[in-house]
């Protein structure tokens, strides 16, 4: 099969990790025969280091005009590297950036799209993939119905980022024809020094137990001493307690973290599909019927305000 | 300003999932089906912009005979037109198809804006949006959660790791809302009333010149539920709060290896 094409995604310079475990998984599928497609402003540099991951060819636009993202400038580069590597399949990291330019890429490609992949496995000529539906309450087995190229887009920290030593030629893409209409003119950091839920491997959640917003800074404390993010459950972000962008559930984010530690959150079915396929659950409830403990992998069944100020103390002495 | 909203019928979000009796689809029975959740913010989008500025709102949803409900739901909450593109169900899921069924509904219709949810609440693409803006050839912002619309331009705000990209586009674009973006109405009982005098036009799939069979770019070979999980370590911790944390963090550290 002719190989397959990686979008690597890239913020002021730095290759995405998820971008990484990308290349990674299709080293893995394609063995030699992978190749990237890097867009960005200055950023030529870094494109050899692709190699070290598994591309043995890197497509690379170059253009003041992409120093930010947009679909069209970054779909028209991509689109543009697929002519040229005419791939069976055309990877992309499920990030905010990868989700908004894969279907796009697609459509302009004539061809599906299969989002959000958690396993690849080929079927011949094409991947077959699983993904979580229903925000993970259950998991479809799909292909592309013969739909070529296949354009998947993988679900970030699922799939290793492993190292092979190799080396990248770097092949300009000229001649593109960059018309954007939907500009970036900003990227603004919202997240004031926190890390993003979607990108945590650690996430503290509050919900209704807390009684209040004021008692977030319960869970901030037991965040930073884990060195993690901090979650809410749907009923504290509709109290108005904390902003939606924290909001784990299927109408806010779906997280896979290592340790996912849910704190005054009985475990309504829309926040336990967000949350579910977390490696390791913790959960502290006053309500010992409540169905959170039925998925927690440990817990403690009491008043959080009790249980969590020794919590942090004991994580602190943790770190020493 | 004239609006379209594209929405589409889900399972009520608190479901309980199980398989069909064919291992690829849910089981229906019981299921309450409602507007996708984001859906309600693409469509009190487009009633906000048009009491502000005029103009209409028309409703556009691709599903079999039931989905008739969540175009009657949108227009009890005001929307003033409602196409009903009558199909789907070999389609749910495959993005691509339904990206070009509803391209092919909207050829003919003015509009300044489209406005759909960031995705389908169950089937979980989010891919719709920026197909069906490729294919219409108009510019799009995607998972927007700021919005202001001039007279022949927007700006938006739209969410990504750790930031927020701030995009300007000319009119007419299409745009995916997420949660923030507003407060979405429920409808009133004089909505729900006039709702069922306003028309809805009713257009089969395969007028449009797509057969859902042969076009299709998704086939689903399974469906399974998430095996079940093994029982936990519960500990009893309200007579000792301060020893049960003691005892979770040490269990964390050197049973789960998680901290």
């Amino acid at each position: 099969m002719a190989g397959i094409l990686v979008f690597v995604e890239q913020r002021n310079g730095d290759i995405r990790q998820a971008s990484l475990q990308a290349i990674s998984e299709a080293h893995r599928q394609a063995g030699g025969d992978v190749a990237a497609v890097f867009v960005g402003s200055g950023i030529g540099d870094a494109a050899a280091g692709l190699g070290a991951y598994g591309a043995a060819r890197v497509f690379l636009a170059d253009d003041p005009n992409l120093a930010l993202y947009s679909s069209e400038g970054y779909g028209e580069a991509v689109a543009k590297a697929v002519e040229s590597a005419a791939p069976n399949a055309v990877f992309f990291a499920g990030t905010a950036m990868g989700r908004d330019l894969a279907p796009w890429v697609a459509a302009k490609l004539g061809t599906g799209a299969l989002a959000d992949v958690v396993a690849l496995e080929k079927d011949g000529d094409q991947f077959v993939a699983r993904r979580p539906v229903y925000s993970g309450k259950a998991f479809a087995t799909v292909d592309s119905a013969g739909s070529k190229p296949q354009v998947i887009s993988l679900r970030p920290n699922v799939f290793a980022a492993e190292e092979t030593g190799g080396s990248a030629e770097v092949v300009a893409l000229d001649g593109l024809s960059l018309a954007i209409r939907a500009v970036v003119k900003d990227l603004l950091d919202t997240g004031g020094g926190e890390i993003d839920v979607a990108e945590a491997d650690i996430i503290v959640s509050g919900g209704r137990g807390l009684k209040g917003p004021e008692n977030f800074a319960l869970i901030r404390e037991l965040a930073q001493a884990l060195g993690g993010a901090v979650g809410a459950s749907r009923a504290a972000v509709d109290a108005g307690w904390i902003a939606h962008k924290h909001q784990v559930g299927q109408t806010g984010k779906v997280v896979s973290p290592s340790l996912y530690v849910a704190a005054g959150i009985s475990g309504a079915i829309q926040h336990l599909a967000g949350m579910s396929s977390s490696k390791i659950i913790v959960a502290v409830n006053k309500d010992p019927d409540a169905p959170i403990f039925k998925i927690a992998d440990y817990g403690i069944v009491g008043d959080l305000f009790d249980v969590i100020p020794p919590m942090v103390e004991e994580v602190k002495k943790l770190a020493g | 300003m004239n609006c379209i909203v594209c929405v589409t019928s889900v399972p009520d979000t608190a479901s309980v999932i199980k398989i069909g009796p064919d291992g690829k689809n849910i089981d229906e029975t019981g299921i309450k089906w409602i507007v996708s959740p984001f859906d309600e913010y693409a469509l009190e989008e487009a009633l906000q912009i048009t009491e502000a500025k005029g103009g209409e709102v028309t409703a556009v949803t691709y599903g079999p005979a039931r989905s008739e409900a969540a175009l009657r739901d949108c227009l009890a909450r005001g929307a003033h037109k409602a196409v009903h593109v009558i199909g789907g169900e070999a389609t749910l899921g495959d993005s691509f198809t339904i990206a070009k069924v509803l391209a092919k509904a909207l050829d003919g219709r003015e509009y300044d804006l489209v406005l759909c949810g960031n995705m389908g609440v169950g089937t979980d693409c989010a891919q719709v949006g920026p197909m069906l803006a490729e294919l219409v050839d108009i510019p799009h912002v995607a998972n927007v959660t700021k919005l202001e619309v001039g007279d022949d331009s927007l700006s938006a705000g739209r969410d990504v790791e750790g930031g927020q990209e701030q995009v300007e586009s000319p009119l007419p674009a299409l745009l995916t809302c997420q949660k923030g973006l507003n407060e979405p109405r429920y409808a009133a009982l004089k909505g729900i009333m006039a709702a069922k005098r306003k028309p809805v036009d009713k257009i089969e799939v395969a007028t449009l010149g797509i057969d859902e069979a042969t076009d299709s770019t998704y086939n689903v070979r399974s469906l399974e539920l998430p095996p079940p999980k093994s029982e936990g370590t519960i500990i009893q911790g309200e007579d000792d709060p301060a020893g049960a944390a003691a005892q979770l963090v040490n269990l964390l550290r050197n049973e789960a290896k998680a901290i």
